[in-house]
């Protein structure tokens, strides 16, 4: 039961501005990234489960308690971008049965690069 | 105990018990009147013609009934007017025009003399007491109602003279073993026809069985229209019946309202009121019925007036729900001693606005003063991140240096922020302080929407609605749009607010998009800022036959004048018609003068060190000037007073004929209104010349 993760190397740090994400494509899934106000980048899944959209790097990151969060563009649901639990349901479900928390990726800043690690 | 209620009366003429003739009374009678219109109109393969006899709120509400099942309505009342028994000749006149708006006919001063039948034996024609004959399919009758008292009459009880079981203040009819409430008993002579006096006379009962010594007063009634589309409500002594009382009226055929106050001899005492058109004030003035004013009558009814503000300090005994007989003193005590910490929580507790709702205005006043002054806090914070409302984090930053987003939220907030103060701040910053909306600093504080400069849908994709001042386009514009639309493959709507919307771009198109409508002379910003959107004006009198001066020009003006004020809120400019003499500048110069001196307060009180005021710092002044008599000044116009630095890089790309347009209006009539050269130029508007008479002078 080895998984291999390989380092894909997104972009340049200073391509990410601070508290706004940005959408990669990474071994066919939509990543959002996130570059914090302290330069660590967090990486979560694009998709909204709740509206079924590619639409959270657009969304407007802030924080709950000590959580770096990401508010959904569409209907305002709040995430961990730690760990992708889901804060905030604003008393809505996914539209297709998915689960409210949202996959999450490890990411690694080296050199100045961004690398995210997949499987 | 008799609570027989009420029968529907009709006229005995002939052909009142043909097929498609109704009462409009029971949910039985609606259903009945629903499958006549439908399997009557599918029978003659067209849509009916309907006609409802009584002009009264019934008659009404039956008269939209039929326009909403797809008949025509005409409405054939006795009197010289609509609801005459609650509205005085000028109160049922304005009412007459805004049906007649609704496409309803109104016919008064009419009798329905019969009814004659068609081949197949439903009802065809109606005969009028002009000797006139209208042509009908589906007829309502809606003449009032008789109290259900034949029981009583066999039973020997004392019965009204205009009907009904007398009672007394007691609800006991002349057997005093016997009582009787509702709309079948007769109290003073008078038969009630609402729900309230009903619920009252049961209490009575209810006590008075259970050895209270509780009368019944009949409490003032009011009325208002429901159902039917129109604003249409009264109270109190709507026909200034009362010896000496004084009538203030005010009617405004432009914007269609009537209003009316009777007061009494020394102008003080509120004494009834008619409001046709815009029965705003009918819920803060009817729980004042028979209480000093406090005010100038015409205050509450001036259009500029800006009505003294009621509610949160109305004397306890005052009732404020007329449905449920529930006082002021009852929706504090909700607060006060049931614990009720919300509107939604008194209205459970006292059911106090949940039978007509006409009260909930009032009663959310009523509670969140009592919450105030209990020391429980309404929570006033704007998010986890920031303790005060909007206007304290404006006047704060107003008052500060601070230029970003982690300034302002170190200074006075915690954390990172959200989604809802984020954008806020974003809002206040671009009003106050010059810097581009999408720097390095700014941008992670847009929504989506003010980041890409369209407004996202529901499936990720965005939609594209260029501003149009005043609405006012060219065809080359027109067809510019029509052309990127084509090319991008974009869905095209006039959308709700008559703006033209093009939908389904992904936001790698959008840069595209816009750079094209750009060198067309667009520009962005109608649709998601929070900030002026559009302002929607007459065609004014270069066109409109009843246009006094020029609407679309002043509407032009605004917006362009006010489209990048950005504030914590959306603006949308009602449709804008010139009154003659309608005079700018003064209001504006005082505007200035009270910013000025809201930003002097907070500046001494930080040199003072001392805390902010409880209320938001726009409460006071606000609220002086609402006493002097003047409109409570547009928070939109408030931040305008420098150009914020809102959608610049439209702005900057826009070529020098489409920059701002001049804000003098005398420029415009000098003939240097910004005109489009090259390919979208276009020839002078000729027909307000040839209308002469100077039409464009405002």
């Amino acid at each position: 039961m080895s998984t291999v993760l390989v380092r894909t190397d997104v972009c340049a740090l200073d391509a990410l501005v601070p508290e706004r994400g940005a959408a990669a494509l990474v071994d066919g899934r939509q990543v959002a990234l996130f570059r914090l106000a302290d330069d660590t980048v967090l990486a979560v899944q694009n998709h909204d489960p709740f509206c079924g959209a590619n639409v959270l790097s657009r969304g407007i990151v802030g924080s709950v308690g000590d959580a770096p969060t990401v508010t959904s563009p569409m209907h305002k649901q709040v995430w961990d971008l730690r760990t992708g639990a889901c804060l905030d349901t604003g008393g809505k479900v996914p539209v297709l049965d998915e689960p409210v928390d949202l996959a999450t990726w490890a990411v690694e800043v080296r050199d100045g690069r961004v690398l995210v690690a997949h499987a | 105990m008799l609570a027989t209620g009420s029968w529907a009366w009709t006229p005995r003429t002939d052909g009142v018990d043909l097929p498609g003739v109704f009462r409009y009374r029971t949910l039985d009678d609606l259903e009945a009147l629903r499958a006549w219109v439908a399997d009557r109109s599918a029978a003659l393969g067209r849509p009916l013609r309907g006609a409802v006899v009584g002009g009264g709120v019934l008659g009404l509400e039956a008269a939209a009934a039929l326009q909403s099942l797809g008949a025509s309505a005409t409405v054939v009342e006795f009197a010289d007017h609509l609801m005459n028994v609650q509205l005085d000749a000028g109160g049922g006149e304005a009412l007459r025009v805004l049906v007649n708006d609704l496409g309803m006919d109104v016919r008064t001063s009419l009798a329905c003399t019969g009814l004659g039948a068609a081949d197949d034996g439903a009802v065809a024609t109606m005969r009028l007491s002009d000797d006139g004959e209208l042509p009908v399919d589906v007829v309502v009758f809606s003449t009032g109602v008789r109290p259900r008292d034949r029981i009583a009459r066999e039973s020997g009880l004392a019965i009204g003279e205009r009907g009904g079981v007398v009672v007394g203040a007691t609800c006991r009819t002349s057997d005093p073993a016997v009582w009787a409430i509702g709309e079948c008993a007769s109290f003073d002579g008078e038969c009630t026809g609402l729900v309230a006096p009903g619920n009252a006379m049961a209490d009575v009962v209810v006590d008075r069985l259970l050895g209270g010594p509780r009368l019944y007063t009949p409490a003032p009634e009011g009325t208002k229209l429901k159902g039917v589309g129109v604003d249409a409500a009264s109270f109190g002594d709507v026909f200034g019946l009362t010896p000496g009382a004084l009538e203030v009226t005010f009617t405004d055929p432009v914007a269609r309202t009537y209003r009316k106050l009777v007061v009494s001899d020394d102008a003080r005492t509120l004494l009834g009121g008619v409001f046709v058109g815009d029965a705003a004030l009918y819920p803060q003035l009817r729980p004042m019925l028979g209480r000093p004013l406090g005010a100038d009558p015409s205050a509450f009814l001036a259009p500029e007036g800006g009505a003294p503000e009621l509610g949160g300090d109305l004397p306890d005994d005052v009732v404020v729900c007329s449905c449920t007989n529930v006082t002021a003193g009852a929706v504090r005590e909700a607060v006060t001693e049931h614990g009720c910490t919300t509107v939604g929580e008194v209205k459970a507790c006292t059911k106090a606005g949940t039978v007509c709702g006409s009260c909930v205005p009032v009663v959310t006043k009523l509670v969140h003063a009592q919450l105030e002054a209990s020391g429980i806090e309404v929570s006033r914070a704007m998010c986890e991140h920031f303790a005060m409302p909007r206007a304290e984090l404006y006047a704060l930053v107003a008052a500060s240096e601070l230029r970003t987003f982690s300034e302002i939220v170190a200074a006075h907030g915690t954390g990172r922020g959200c989604a809802v103060c984020k954008p806020v701040v974003a809002g206040i910053l671009s009003s106050l302080r010059a810097g581009h909306v999408l720097s390095r600093d700014h941008a992670p504080l847009q929504d989506t929407n003010d980041h890409v400069m369209a407004n996202l849908q529901k499936d990720g994709t965005y939609s594209v609605i260029p501003r149009v001042p005043g609405g006012e386009i060219t065809p080359e514009k027109l067809m510019a749009i029509g052309a990127v639309a084509a090319e991008f493959g974009l869905y095209t709507r006039i959308t709700g607010a008559q703006r033209i919307g093009m939908f389904g771009a992904r936001i790698d198109q959008l840069p595209l998009i816009w750079q094209r409508l750009i060198d067309a002379g667009f520009e962005s910003g109608q649709a998601y800022g929070k900030s002026l959107r559009a302002v929607k004006s007459c065609v004014g009198s270069a066109w409109c036959r009843f246009g006094v001066r020029d609407s679309v020009g002043m509407g032009i003006l605004l917006e362009n004048r006010y489209r990048r004020a950005a504030d914590a809120a959306q603006v949308q400019g009602r449709r804008l018609r010139l009154r003659p003499g309608v005079r700018r500048g003064a209001r504006q110069g005082r505007r200035r003068h009270r910013h000025r001196e809201r930003l002097e307060r907070v500046r001494r009180r930080q040199r003072r060190r001392e805390p902010p005021p409880r209320g938001p710092a726009r409460g006071g002044p606000r609220r002086r000037d609402a006493r002097r008599g003047h409109r409570p000044v547009p928070r939109v116009l408030r931040a305008a007073r420098r150009p914020p630095a809102a959608h610049r890089p439209v702005r900057r790309r826009l070529p020098r004929r489409h920059r701002r347009a001049p804000h003098d209006p005398r420029r415009r009539r000098a003939g240097h209104r910004r005109r489009p050269r090259g390919r979208d130029r276009r020839p002078r508007r000729r027909l307000p010349r040839r209308v002469g008479r100077g039409a464009r002078r405002p």
